[in-house]
């Protein structure tokens, strides 16, 4: 097989397989175990619009399901978006958090938790709407800052000044969190990160921006490709730059906005999968943006089961669960590749 | 005339490296950008390829090259930089297969012939029997060699080529600038190098720009720019002696 090569659809078959089985085990493990009989159950009374009666299935249907999906397509969205960036910037240190696209979306989030700020006609999505639209001006604002120290836009502008921009709205979220002194616990709750009590339409709203999101990002796989072996190389092989640089930054944001909005912060997820799943199917993003999807799902999906079950009945955000893992698989990974070279 | 560039002058910030310079490249021509270290012949090349911003007005055929979207231009020209920096795990194969990007973008391309295409020009640099390997594990000149099989495979009219051979052995210099030579000599080709082994530029060039401090020190037919008192000012030393010396070191 040529190293570029597509997946067969055997193989995308047996990713989804193994997303459903990750999805499964999710649904019947908690606080309280619930066999899988029940949860079939449950699910076709669900979609066949069937009065839903019992607790546990109820638990089920409005608790576990919602979650468990927000899960999933917040594991897919994170790593697509650091793929994409990682690839973009052809820096494997590229996330949404080292881009500052994170910190805008978290800032926004912030502000509507403290002070009930809120994005007019978007009551339904409050925070979902404050953390996009700070995500995109945090993006503009970096780009246009970028743009006006190197007209080129070139990578190391764009990542020096997304680490500045990071600090500096850690620094006003400290600000929010000095004067609003009676929300401090929700908002570092939120801060941690955490998809409990996610609903269905906000699933709805997760799964629409990452569908798109994917589809754009797939379509870019030729030019992240090579982005990815040089910018300059882009440049001379006929490669739009600048144009492919802003689609890729401005969908990769708005996504970050949602899934930051819906789930707080969730860290190192962008960062260590691409990594893994690089390490099994290559580089090329030919294979590398659908498997980093399915990757990017299961990888949340177990973080998410052990923040519930570890310590049940209490239960650990996840964001700590996977910068915990993170940063040790992190170090692994990068003590594995300073060794071999 | 293929290329023609008109009183183009290159700064970054306040330092300019290249100070007004005018030249023009032909079909079948071989012009090799010749002078000392500092001389501007890299800036010059990027500024043509549209890596340098420049003043001053650069066409190929006919066209002002800002007009050209980056994908036509990319079918008019490509470029083979001096150093090839690759961030991942990406294989020989996969580098030389970008080459179709410009092509691709325009529809015109059936897969079999694309294939083959790839294969060729690997053949023809040396690398097809290692096509598989990650270009991370690369040496200096086998990188170099991976990128020229890319602008083969792009394989567009006019080179521009930054130093083909710095990175590559003795045996591979004299290969690579003969298959160039062959390319060339197809209807409608024409190459722009740099060359700092001015007996190689001798051996292969047609024309010659004299570059140094930035400022053109004379273009035209290679005879009558690389003579002796031309490249003694340049240079500031009887490179002809010199030449002869080193001649005679080996007999």
């Amino acid at each position: 097989m040529k190293t570029g090569d597509r997946f067969s659809a055997v193989q995308y078959v047996g990713m989804i397989l193994l997303v459903l089985a990750a999805l499964a085990v999710c649904l019947s493990l908690g606080s309280v175990s619930i066999s899988l009989d029940t949860i079939g159950k449950a699910l076709g009374k669900f979609f066949s619009q069937a009065d839903i009666n019992s607790p546990l299935e109820r638990i089920i249907v409005f608790v576990r399901l919602p979650r468990v999906l927000a899960v999933a397509l917040s594991g897919a969205a994170l790593s697509l978006c650091g793929v994409a960036m990682q690839g973009l910037l052809r820096n494997p240190l590229a996330d949404g958090s080292t881009l500052g696209v994170s910190s805008g979306a978290s800032l926004g989030a912030v502000l509507t938790i403290a002070f009930g700020f809120n994005v007019p006609g978007f009551a339904l999505f409050g925070r979902v709407g404050m953390a996009v639209l700070f995500a995109f001006l945090s993006l503009v604002l970096i780009l246009s800052l970028a743009y006006r120290l190197d007209r080129q836009l070139s990578t190391h502008t764009i990542i020096l000044i997304g680490i500045v921009y990071s600090m500096f709205a850690a620094a006003l979220m400290s600000l929010v969190l000095a004067i609003a002194k009676d929300r401090v616990r929700d908002i570092v709750f939120w801060t941690m990160g955490s998809l409990a009590g996610t609903d269905l339409p906000h699933v709805l709203l997760l799964a629409v921006s990452l569908i798109i999101v994917s589809i754009v990002l797939f379509r870019l796989r030729t030019e992240l490709n090579a982005f990815a072996i040089g910018e300059s190389n882009a440049e001379t092989i006929g490669v739009n730059v600048r144009a492919v640089k802003l689609t890729v930054l401005i969908v990769a944001s708005v996504l970050i906005g949602v899934t930051v909005a819906i789930g707080g912060t969730i860290g190192f997820v962008g960062l260590v999968v691409p990594h893994m799943v690089r390490l099994v199917v290559g580089p090329n993003h030919q294979r590398l943006v659908p498997a980093s999807l399915f990757g990017g799902a299961i990888f949340l999906l177990f973080a998410d089961l052990v923040a519930r079950t570890i310590v049940s009945p209490l239960e650990l955000p996840i964001g700590v669960i996977t910068s915990l893992v993170g940063a040790v698989v992190f170090v692994f990974l990068f003590w594995r590749q300073v060794r071999a070279a | 005339m293929m290329l023609e560039v008109k009183n183009v002058s290159v700064a970054y910030g306040r330092i300019e490296i290249v100070k007004d310079v005018s030249f023009s490249v032909a079909p079948g021509d071989w012009l090799m950008l010749v002078g000392p270290n500092g001389a501007g012949k890299s800036t010059l090349l990027n500024a043509i390829a549209r890596l340098a911003p420049s003043t001053g007005q650069i066409t190929l055929d006919r066209r002002p090259i800002e007009d050209l979207k980056p994908a036509e231009r990319a079918t008019k020209m490509g470029l083979l930089r001096q150093d090839n920096p690759v961030g991942y795990h990406f294989s020989i194969e996969e580098i030389a297969e970008l080459g179709l990007y410009a092509k691709r973008a325009g529809w015109l391309s059936t897969k079999q012939r694309d294939d083959d295409k790839v294969e060729q020009a690997l053949r023809m640099v040396g690398l097809w029997e290692m096509r598989r390997q990650s270009a991370l594990t690369l040496s200096g000149g086998e990188l170099q060699r991976a990128f020229l099989a890319q602008l083969f495979v792009q394989d567009p009219p006019l080179l521009l080529l930054d130093e083909p051979t710095s990175h590559l052995d003795f045996n591979y210099q004299i290969q690579t600038l003969e298959l160039l030579d062959r390319w060339r000599q197809e209807e409608g080709r024409a190459i722009v190098s740099v060359m700092h082994d001015l007996s190689l530029a001798r051996k292969f060039g047609s024309h010659a720009l004299l570059l140094n401090k930035g400022v053109a020190h004379g273009f035209g037919p290679l005879e009558e720019i690389l003579d002796d008192q031309h490249l003694n000012d340049v240079y500031g030393l009887d490179v002809r002696r010199f030449m002869k010396t080193l001649l005679e070191q080996w007999q």
